[in-house]
């Protein structure tokens, strides 16, 4: 049985790995902004399996409420073996072209807000010396584009915190896990058309819980995304400008 | 999946549909936010109807899909209460090891348990147990306008009477609160006989009617004469030795062939085959309830096969009393078009009544067909057949009609009026344009 804290846990990604660790019996502790969503998937789980859950309402960029809520997971656990962070917007980069207050709130649900949790879940695990951080990522922090740039610096801040982090802390017995999701079907993308090279949340989640049994470094989900990204990445400056991705 | 490539189609492929708006849900507390530019919706669960109960061109589609949590489980009492997006075959998952049953299940469980309540679907077991509606304790009705129902048949019972087999029409199931049946294991001890004539099949019938939980037959539509095979079986008991092997694999037909694999000369050898499958008159077998209930899920997407006109099923059911002979002349006019069917179906219903006010089931033998859609040809078939069907007093599942005129489902689905009422202004669907036409 493992005990395990999902911050972000109404995210349809978040819920689907959720399915996953509860038909192990795990343990679990929901922490998200909603709380009639949360108490819906936490009796949900219990249903399914889950040996033990509880969950309370936060919002991620209430920075401020991190250390006491972590304090209040790790009582209700018993200790931390496993942490998953998936909250995330998608955010409208038209409008924030327009809003400095916007593209900064963006980048602190997506980048910030997961760099302040990573920080003091950090200093715990070091000192407990095992356990895993899996923290969700995106492809669209490989490389700055047009269409989403905005959200993509978040995402890159968070790749490569968790970079340097699984660096400090692998020395320590913890593993950290960068998780990049390539498009899912989920309620974030809900407005925009799918086509093959979708997946559904159910599919990532599978590849999040063998990802964290294998104590992977960073995965990209499904696969076939880390060849595609390797092609974007290497594009050439000049050419990658006059292009409109 | 009835869903492709954004597409929401019916199981049938038939009628082609045109332009849906779709609404995919997730959350059971939130209201029903239907924007203006749509002027009816509709819910939508795993497509499995076969016609256009769950399609509404020109407007919108509540895809219940992600509807799909869990609630309660009491593994004493069995009663299980889940969001109405859940599938059977989710359910049976978890309830299963743990000694339960669905109390009915279709041919299918690759249904939602919204879909199940609102056709309100009927099994193997309809003879001893009821409809699904029959096992339903209770369930939460949204309206358009925000008001919630929590629905029992003591409880807001007319709301309760006109949802189930309401079609999707007196707004949205959240949830669902159901009674399981007890089993021991996951095993059927099952039997399966053979038979030369639609007499000796109502003479099987009535003989295992007591000893056996679920009994349905196969029948050979390309013989005319009504042979086929009568198949049984009971949940097996707790100490039966025998272990069966269980293969959970499944295939999928890949892509839709451009035109119907199905032809007369495939559908005759198929029916012949079938029919001698077993050389024995009489076999017995413990099989996992995989198979004998779920025959054709083992092939995924098997609708593909007909290509991509379709096919239209046809049930119905007729009285008992003069039942076989109108059965007789509906096969009779099968054959003679020449144009059979694969999986005919055949099964005498129970007197158990159905909670529903539009709910299928009655009395009587009940028959299910397909037919590949060969347009006009095809269509006139199943005219002639609902001249007999009418006259004779019968009635056809809209679960799984694509074209029965109006004034047929208004003859034999006497209680449409009083159910209109309860229609929910905002909801609407093909099916029910057209029958009210
Ligand atoms: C291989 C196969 C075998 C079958 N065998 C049988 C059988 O043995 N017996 C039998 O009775 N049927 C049988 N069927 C038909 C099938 O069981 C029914 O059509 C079932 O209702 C399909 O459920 P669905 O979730 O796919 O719903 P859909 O087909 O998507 O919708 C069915 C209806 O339910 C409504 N609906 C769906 N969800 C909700 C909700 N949450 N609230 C309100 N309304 C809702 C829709 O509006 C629509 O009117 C079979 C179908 C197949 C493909
Ligand atoms: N979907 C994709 O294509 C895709 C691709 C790559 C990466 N990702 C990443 O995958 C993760 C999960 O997303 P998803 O696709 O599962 O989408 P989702 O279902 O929309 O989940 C996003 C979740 O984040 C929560 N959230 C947003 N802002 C919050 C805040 N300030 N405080 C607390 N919670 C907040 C939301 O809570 P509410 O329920 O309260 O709104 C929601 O549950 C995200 O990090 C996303 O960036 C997704």
């Amino acid at each position: 049985m493992r005990k395990v804290l999902i911050i972000g846990a109404t995210s349809a990604i978040a819920e689907a790995t959720a399915r996953r660790f509860a038909a192990e019996g795990d343990a679990l502790y929901l922490i998200g902004r909603r709380t009639e969503r949360l108490e819906a998937i936490a009796t949900d789980l219990k249903v399914r399996g889950a040996h033990a859950i509880a969950c309370e309402a936060m919002d991620v960029n209430d920075v401020a409420a991190h250390s006491a809520a972590i304090d209040r997971a790790q009582a209700a656990l018993g200790g931390l073996d496993t942490v998953l962070i998936a909250h995330g917007t998608l955010s409208d980069q038209a409008a924030c072209q327009h809003s400095v207050t916007q593209t900064l709130a963006e980048i602190s649900t997506n980048g910030l807000s997961v760099v302040a949790l990573l920080t003091e879940l950090a200093e715990r695990f070091e000192d407990q010396g095992h356990g895993t951080l899996a923290v969700i990522s995106s492809v669209a922090g490989d490389r700055g584009r047009q269409s989403n740039y905005v959200y993509g610096c978040a995402k890159a801040m968070v790749s490569t915190f968790t970079s340097g982090l699984r660096q400090r802390l692998s020395k320590r017995g913890v593993h950290v896990l960068t998780i990049k999701p390539g498009f899912v079907d989920t309620p974030m993308t809900a407005a925009f058309p799918k086509g093959p090279l979708w997946a559904q949340p159910d599919a990532i989640a599978a590849g999040i819980v063998d990802a964290i049994r294998k104590q992977r470094s960073v995965v990209y989900l499904p696969r076939f995304w880390r060849l595609i990204m390797w092609i974007v990445r290497a594009v050439p400056e000049p050419l990658f400008r006059r292009a409109s991705l | 999946m009835a869903v492709e490539g954004g597409v929401y189609r019916s199981w049938g492929r038939y009628p082609a549909v045109g332009n849906q708006r779709i609404f995919r849900l997730h959350d059971r507390f939130a209201a029903l936010s239907i924007s203006t530019e749509v002027q009816r919706v509709l819910p939508y669960g795993h497509g499995r109807s076969y016609g256009d109960v769950c399609l509404n061109d020109g407007g919108g589609l509540l895809h219940t899909r992600g509807l799909d949590r869990f609630i309660a489980f009491d593994v004493v009492t069995g009663v299980l209460r889940c969001e109405a997006g859940v599938l059977l075959a989710e359910i049976l998952d978890l309830v299963v090891p743990r000694g339960w049953f669905l109390p009915v299940t279709p041919g299918t469980r690759f249904v939602t348990v919204g879909g199940a309540l609102a056709n309100d679907v009927h099994g193997k077991n309809h003879h001893l147990v009821g409809t699904f509606g029959c096992h339903v304790r209770r369930f939460e009705l949204l309206r358009s306008d925000g008001e919630r129902f929590e629905c029992s048949p003591h409880e807001s019972a007319d709301w309760f009477g006109a949802t189930i087999g309401g079609l999707g029409l007196t707004g949205l199931v959240t949830w669902v609160e159901l009674q399981l049946r007890r089993i021991a294991n996951p095993w059927i001890a099952g039997e399966v006989v053979r038979f030369h004539s639609l007499e000796e099949f109502a003479e099987l019938s009535r003989a295992a009617d007591g000893d056996y939980e679920y009994t349905v037959s196969w029948i050979d539509c390309a013989a005319a004469v009504g042979r086929g095979l009568f198949m049984c079986g009971n949940h097996a008991p707790a100490l039966s030795a025998e272990r069966p092997q269980v293969s959970h694999k499944k295939l999928r037909v890949p892509f839709t062939p451009p035109v119907s694999l199905i032809s007369g000369l495939t559908l005759r050898a198929f029916n012949a085959l079938y029919y001698r499958k077993q050389l024995a008159e009489r076999t017995t077998a413990i099989t996992h309830y995989e198979p004998f209930f779920y025959p054709l899920d083992g092939l995924l997407e098997w609708n593909r096969i007909y290509g991509p006109r379709g096919f239209l099923q046809y049930q119905c059911v007729v009285p008992v009393e003069g039942g076989l002979d109108l059965l007789h002349e509906v096969l009779g006019q099968i054959a003679a078009s020449g144009s059979g069917s694969v999986l005919a179906v055949l099964k005498q219903f129970g007197d158990i009544p159905s909670p529903g006010w539009l709910s299928f089931p009655r009395s009587g033998f009940t028959l299910a067909l397909d037919f590949p859609n060969y347009g006009e040809r095809t269509l006139q078939l199943l005219e002639r057949l609902d001249v007999i069907v009418r006259t004779g007093g019968g009635r056809l599942y809209p679960a799984k009609d694509a074209r029965m005129a109006g004034d047929f489902f208004r003859q034999s689905y006497t209680d449409w009026e009083r159910f209109s009422a309860y229609v929910d202004p905002q909801f609407s669907s093909d099916f029910w344009r057209r029958v009210m036409e």
